[in-house]
């Protein structure tokens, strides 16, 4: 289970929007309490795969860096990340699997039909290592 | 100086956001890092001892690839940063 503040639901689905037809991308931060995570913030970031950015996206390390750090300040965590699919089913790819490597973090994506975002779904990466990786289907909550 | 380790690894750092180590390079910190969490080796490097692919490795803001790798100096108030990249598409 994902829980997500409103705030932060309602502005990744926004970016997905503002972002069509390209996808976004972007980082969730929170807390984690007991098996619980929670997602407090959201950090919009730029889409680094500018020649291919309907069907690609890449954060640059540099910014995960700085909010990962920056987090650290606030006490939050990176516990997830988004993108959207424009035009394009809220499903993960092969290569969203494959380029997946934040064991125990949510994949949220955001289909984005003819420029209004439609369904969101999260998926949380499980697995013990490259090999075995996978991910899983898990419901979202929305926190006032 | 400090490694932050990013939520993924913290299992394999005792749930420790970050590390203090001595060391005077980057190729230093990263082995006094494995020497004291085994089990972080794995996931920061291939069987034949190369950092893996999409393990990012930041001294201060500047990618280590773009120093002088693992041989860039550090100092005590340095702060590396381990993030493994975020991509994809549908
Ligand atoms: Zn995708």
């Amino acid at each position: 289970m994902l829980r997500i503040s409103k705030s932060a639901y309602d502005s990744i689905r926004c970016h997905g929007e503002e972002a069509y037809p390209h996808e976004c991308c972007g980082v969730l931060l929170g807390q984690m309490n007991g098996d619980g995570r929670v997602i407090t913030s959201s950090v919009p970031c730029g889409n680094t795969r500018t020649d291919s950015p309907r069907n690609r996206y890449h954060i640059d390390p540099k910014e995960l860096v700085r909010i990962q750090r920056e987090g650290r300040e606030r006490n939050e965590d990176i516990l997830g990340f988004y993108h959207s699919h424009p035009d394009h089913p809220a499903r993960w790819s092969r290569t969203d699997l494959a380029e997946a490597h934040w064991f125990g973090c949510s994949y949220v994506i955001t289909s984005v039909e003819k420029g209004k975002a439609e369904t969101t779904n999260s998926f949380l990466l499980d697995g013990t290592g490259e090999t075995d990786k996978h991910l899983d289907d898990e419901p979202i909550q929305i926190a006032p | 100086m400090k490694i932050l380790i990013p939520t993924p690894l913290r299992q394999y750092s005792d749930k420790q956001p970050a590390v203090e180590v001595e060391a005077t390079t980057v190729g230093e910190a990263l082995s006094g890092l494995v020497a004291r969490h085994p089990d972080l080796r794995r996931h920061l490097y291939t069987e034949d001892g190369k950092l893996r692919a999409f393990v990012n490795v930041y001294l201060n803001d500047e990618d280590v690839r773009y120093l002088q790798k693992e041989a860039t100096q550090v100092r005590d108030s340095d702060t590396i940063s381990i993030v493994p990249s975020i991509a994809g598409g549908r």
